[in-house]
């Protein structure tokens, strides 16, 4: 690619988010980042909008100030995303409506808006976010667990329905990385959990931008509705 | 404004008809047929592709962003899709809601 590439990452505050807006700025992205609050850094290269994520209107005013001041957006990393460890009987109805506004409906929702700009060139990489909670069916994130289900299905759906533009659609799935989101998760439940991965040991902002840097390769345009567990899922 | 929304649209019509087969009858107006759901002029790819066009430019023009198909396009009866002139009506009409809502 001879232009410089345009990115949005979401949930950029802090953590993986965070990390990556690093990361792909100094890869020479132009990064634009979102999250509920400002972020405590400043970058040449990385513009932050401040907005949630599954707020429908304030994802469209995004993408269209991103579409009018670069005309293109070529990569989406669909990072955002929160967690909350509660038994079923003790998990309140707002918890649930909140992980699935911000795991589903944000992604749904930077999905379609990103794409519809993506479809311009015919080129787009989207990469979305899963969770090794999933396949390992991990007691006490019942919802968060099964939102990042719904991430798995979605991404395979919409990658054939947006094949005809150009545009992939893969998922990357995480194993604990030591950030916010694990902090209330009880260290002899990380133990065990660690235990289940065929590669014992936390997982690191490196590993996770390793999967992301091959699904956004210009050269992967034959790799699409995929997701790729790290750790030895 | 109706007639203004309708010059958009042929103007979108007429970009994407460089790329058809089957083109768009841009040159018929308002009537130019567009999608009725079965052997419509667009396959549902162009239709996609035509809508995304239009919501972008009635963006830039209006300064107001509105998502055309929304449910209530997809359950009407007559579908806003069918032409570009019902295409224009049911844009001023979303333009009108999305005002008096703000």
């Amino acid at each position: 690619m001879d232009e410089t590439q345009v990115m949005i990452i979401t949930g950029t505050r802090k953590g993986i988010g965070k990390y990556l807006a690093h990361y792909y700025v100094s890869k020479g992205f132009i990064v634009i980042g979102c999250s509920r609050g400002e972020v405590d850094y400043k970058l040449s290269g990385y513009q932050h909008f401040c907005l949630d994520v599954s707020d429908e209107k304030k994802v469209k005013q995004m993408i269209a100030k991103i579409r009018k001041t670069y005309g293109r957006l070529d990569v989406l990393i669909n990072n955002a995303g929160i967690a909350s460890m509660n038994h079923i009987l003790l998990t309140p109805a707002h918890t649930v409506h909140n992980i699935l506004n911000t795991n589903v409906v944000g992604t749904f929702l930077f999905c379609r808006e990103a794409a519809k700009l993506m479809q311009k060139n015919k080129y787009g990489r989207i990469v979305n976010t899963s969770t090794v909670a999933t396949p390992l069916k991990l007691e006490g994130e019942a919802i968060y667990a099964a939102s990042k289900a719904a991430i798995l299905s979605f991404t395979e759906i919409i990658a054939r329905e947006l094949a005809n533009f150009g545009i992939t659609v893969n998922s990357v799935g995480p194993t604990p990385v030591e950030t916010d989101l694990i902090r209330s998760v009880p260290k002899e439940k990380m133990d065990n959990l660690l235990a289940r991965q065929a590669i014992s040991r936390f997982g690191t902002f490196e590993d996770i931008s390793n999967v992301i840097d091959f699904f956004i390769k210009k050269e992967s345009e034959f790799v699409t509705g995929q997701n790729i567990y790290l750790g030895g899922i | 404004m109706y007639e203004k929304i309708v010059n958009l649209i042929i103007m979108q019509a007429e970009e994407l008809n460089e790329t058809l087969e089957n083109k768009i009858p841009a040159e018929l107006g308002a009537s130019a047929s567009l999608f009725d759901g079965k052997d419509g002029i667009l396959d549902s790819i162009a239709l996609v592709t035509l809508i995304v066009a239009v919501e972008q430019s009635v963006e830039d023009e209006f300064e107001t962003s509105i998502i055309l198909a929304n449910e209530k396009a997809m359950s009407l009866k007559n579908s806003p899709f069918k032409t570009i002139g019902s295409l224009a009506e049911y844009i001023v009409i979303l333009l009108n809601e999305e005002n008096t809502n703000g």
